[in-house]
């Protein structure tokens, strides 16, 4: 019953536990320029523990090995009608490496992620092997489920430090029956009010972001409540809609290309625009403020907190200033003693998120 | 039920309590420390009444301080602590310990600030749930999370159970829909778990806090996030022949692609025991009624309730109505909502069960219900949140009957254990406090629950937060002699058997 690439999964991490040896957890390697730079005296290859396990989509549940391509999940969910709403970016290539461990582990959402919810909204179960070696089932594949701490939820965005992936079960969703997408030429601080004043109103909107003087808006849903949606406000329809959000989801647009440093604040969406002197993308309805360039990593980190929120330095060539926000010191106890809680040899990603 | 013993307090016991109640009474005013046997009275349960202890003394702090001051003399005493919101939950999370203080947040009842234009609410843990969209109704918002206790649980309880509701299928559970909890660690350090922003650095403590049942720190300020409310909901209400078809409706209806705002069943014992309580029409010839409802736009609900219209016929309904109005829409649905009193209504006593299961097993799930009911000679009502899978039998049964809660106690057991054997679990949405600590046994294996210690003892390294309940000691578990044979061997080979 057990699985032989679990069991040898766990033999390794035991032994590597043993021997102190550190182990960089690798799926696809799309996201090797997230967080802080991966280290590890040995890599562990997951694009191998592939495959779909379970996919009911009357039941609206998808179980899944980590190393499973994203591509391949989008795919067999398309032929359903249905999706991950939370819209994860695959970044590089075409066909894109992304795994679904990579998914996960990485936490990242992409443009649907205000409307719809984050990659921990829709994660029901995850089986790991933690640092000792053993494998850990939690959660499961039904919708409601309390009994035990939810560690399926904390495995998304921890970066693989608490426990590798092995296999997921996400809660799935219906693809929107259309979509169509709004223009308006509109300054910042206007993009930034109206995707608020519409999140508050009961409106179809399934993406809201601003660049170069233009709002865009998505709605999703049935037609008749898109046309009655874009009678209240207006706008042009932007033909290009469905490439522009993939293109902002994978970070393909004009704005992303280069090599100066991009930061990614995350603050309260009713934010009025952060260090107007510089040249940025708003997504997520006001949420996400994508900035570019040689910025004071520490100025970024007060706006950003200042605003509710906090600065990741997303994609940089140097990474010295640190990926993350800095923990509030309660915080960060709480963190090391929970690393030590899954991982007490301190043996998976190390350093990938903060100093443990 | 022998979860913890009645306490008669003897001598020992009374000195203790008299010097944990003066160390409180140094830091709180003298009439928020509750020590007479009297007055401690109202705390001995939740709305699990069947379990029941007298907490050594209850303390009712007003402010921060106050409860960092009563956890400080927790710390010191090294004496247990039990948070409590409203007592309405029905798992006994809120049981007290009987050694321990029972820490009532009832005084932090303010709701500290509406943001209508970032849609959000500030509120202190003991606001009720129903009172947060009271509060904003004027606004055009709503909180999503309604949970039938709605107008008493508050919503730091709500937190603590990641509390559900008749809407999760479509707009979530509390832990998608609270932004942020300011709490206190039993090392009386303040935190503040998630964000104003859409996400926090480092990890997702919030999704570990919700649904923790109040083992890892104390809430004393939650941020919510408030929905636009719905221009329009309409209730489709159905009769099947039987659960069968009824299940096949549900499954059918979001086979079609479309996600209900709710999607409620009731077997034929619930609907004549709530049509008797609320005379809302329901159809008392059918064995299953399914009440489906749509939300959104004018013209969203119009396109929507006629697709499930067609669903709901094609898959063999008897008979379909659908709301006319928002007061009969009110009135489809009180009967679900007072399901459970009205079951109250019809045995004197009522043992409710909170499985989830994949859905495409509900048929065979009820089917050995049927069987088991008749096996125990004990009547069960099916509620059922058809929509995510959460199962709520109701056990009737009378607890002057010699046998008979011990009887109710078995049958639940086997419930619960027949959810786990399809794939699903013990709990979805009322939590294992007490009530399901052995079923955790059989859910989770040894190293997933010295995971969960370990998890535990991160944020209160001596264990002094709501102990016993949620996750059970290895050692319980040998002692329930869950004996699950896992590939050939038993669950816990650590342990010695007896």
């Amino acid at each position: 019953m057990a699985d032989p690439f679990v069991s040898a999964l766990c033999e390794r991490i035991k032994a590597s536990a043993e021997a102190r040896r550190t182990l960089r957890v690798r799926g696809g390697g799309t996201k090797d320029f997230y967080g802080n730079a991966p280290r590890g005296d040995d890599v562990l290859e997951m694009g191998a523990h592939s495959g779909i396990v379970a996919y009911e989509p009357k039941e609206l549940v998808l179980t899944v090995r980590a190393g499973t391509p994203l591509e391949e999940v989008e795919r067999a969910l398309a032929a359903e009608r249905q999706m991950l709403p939370f819209d994860p970016p695959h970044f590089a290539g075409s066909p894109s490496a992304a795994t679904i461990g990579g998914v996960v582990a990485s936490g990242l959402s992409g443009p649907r992620r205000p409307y719809a919810g984050a990659v921990r909204d829709f994660v029901l179960g995850t089986r790991i092997v933690n640092g000792r070696g053993e494998a850990l089932a939690f959660g499961g594949r039904v919708i409601k489920n309390v009994a035990g701490y939810d560690v399926s939820r904390l495995m998304a965005g921890a970066l693989g430090t608490l426990g590798v992936i092995t296999e997921v079960s996400f809660k799935v969703l219906p693809r929107p029956a259309s979509e169509v997408t709004l223009a308006f030429a509109v300054a910042q601080a206007a993009a930034i009010e109206k995707a608020n004043h519409w999140a508050g109103k009961p409106l179809p909107l399934s993406a809201a972001a601003w660049e170069a003087g233009v709002l865009r808006v998505r709605l999703s849903g049935a037609p008749p409540a898109i046309a009655a949606a874009r009678a209240k406000m207006g706008g042009e329809e932007d033909p290009g809609g469905g490439a522009y959000w993939e293109a902002l989801r994978d970070q393909r647009l004009a704005f992303f290309s280069g090599g100066a440093p991009l930061w990614r604040l995350s603050v309260a969406q009713t934010t009025p625009p952060l260090l107007p002197e510089h040249a940025q993308l708003v997504d997520w309805g006001g949420g996400l403020r994508w900035l570019r360039g040689e910025l004071d990593a520490a100025a970024l980190r007060r706006a950003a907190q200042e605003a509710g929120g906090h600065a990741t330095l997303f994609s940089a060539p140097d990474k010295r200033a640190g990926a993350f926000q800095p923990l509030a010191p309660a915080i960060l106890k709480i963190h090391r003693r929970l690393k030590a809680a899954f991982d007490p040899a301190g043996i998976l990603n190390p350093g990938r998120m903060y100093d443990f | 039920m022998s979860a913890l013993p009645e306490t008669a307090p003897h001598d020992a016991a009374r000195s203790r309590a008299a010097e944990v109640a003066e160390r409180l009474a140094r830091a709180l005013p003298p009439e928020s420390v509750l020590l007479d046997r009297e007055d401690l009275k109202p705390y001995e349960c939740d709305g699990l009444s069947a379990y029941r202890a007298t907490p050594l003394v209850a303390a009712i702090p007003a402010d921060e301080a106050q409860v960092a001051a009563v956890l400080a003399v927790a710390r010191e005493a090294k004496v247990p602590v039990v948070a409590r919101g409203s007592g309405t939950g029905l798992s006994g999370g809120a049981l007290p310990h009987p050694e321990g203080i029972l820490l009532s947040l009832a005084k932090f009842n303010r709701i500290v600030e509406v943001d209508a234009r970032a849609r959000k609410a500030r509120v202190q843990p003991g606001v009720t749930n129903l009172r947060i969209s009271q509060h904003v109704a004027p606004l055009g918002l709503y909180y999503a999370p309604d949970p039938s206790s709605q107008i008493a649980c508050s919503i730091g309880g709500n937190v603590a159970e990641n509390s559900g509701g008749v809407h999760c299928l479509k707009y979530g559970l509390t832990v998608h829909n609270v932004m942020r909890v300011h709490a206190i660690t039993i090392e009386g350090e303040a935190i503040d778990l998630g964000a104003d922003a859409l996400d926090a650095p480092g990890y997702d403590l919030l999704a570990l806090v919700t649904g923790s049942e109040g083992l890892l720190a104390v809430t004393l300020e939650v941020t919510v996030k408030l929905l636009p409310k719905p221009e329009l909901a309409q209730v489709v209400m159905a009769s099947f022949p039987d659960v069968e078809s009824a299940g096949e409706a549900v499954a059918n209806v979001i086979g079609a692609g479309i996600i209900p705002a709710g999607l409620e069943m009731m077997d034929r014992l619930a609907t004549r025991a709530v049509e008797d309580f609320v005379h809302a029409g329901y159809d008392l010839e059918t064995e299953a009624i399914l009440l489906c409802e749509s939300d959104g736009t004018r013209e969203e609900v119009a396109h929507e309730t006629e697709r499930m219209i067609e669903v709901m016929r094609a898959s063999g309904a008897t008979d379909i109505r659908c709301s006319a109005s928002e007061a009969e829409r009110l009135r489809f649905w009180s009967g679900r909502k007072a399901a459970f009193p009205a079951v109250g209504r019809i045995s004197p006593d009522y043992y409710c069960i909170d499985g989830s299961i994949p859905r495409g097993a509900l048929a065979a799930v009820l089917k050995r219900i049927e069987e088991l009911s008749a096996r125990y000679g004990l009547r069960c009502a099916n509620v059922f949140h058809a929509g995510d899978g959460n199962l709520h039998p109701l056990i009737l049964y009378d607890a002057n009957m010699p046998g008979e809660l011990e009887k109710t106690e078995r049958f639940a057991a086997d419930i619960l254990e027949l959810c786990i054997a399809v794939g699903g679990t013990i709990t979805g949405e009322h939590g294992v406090g007490i009530e399901k600590i052995n079923q955790m046994c059989v859910q989770f294996g040894a190293a997933e629950l010295a995971q969960f210690h370990a998890i535990k003892a991160a944020f209160d390294p001596e264990g002094l937060l709501n102990p016993g309940k949620a996750i059970p000691l290895l050692a319980r578990c040998a002692e329930y002699g869950a004996m699950r044979v896992k590939a050939g061997a038993l669950p816990h080979p650590e342990l010695p058997r007896f």
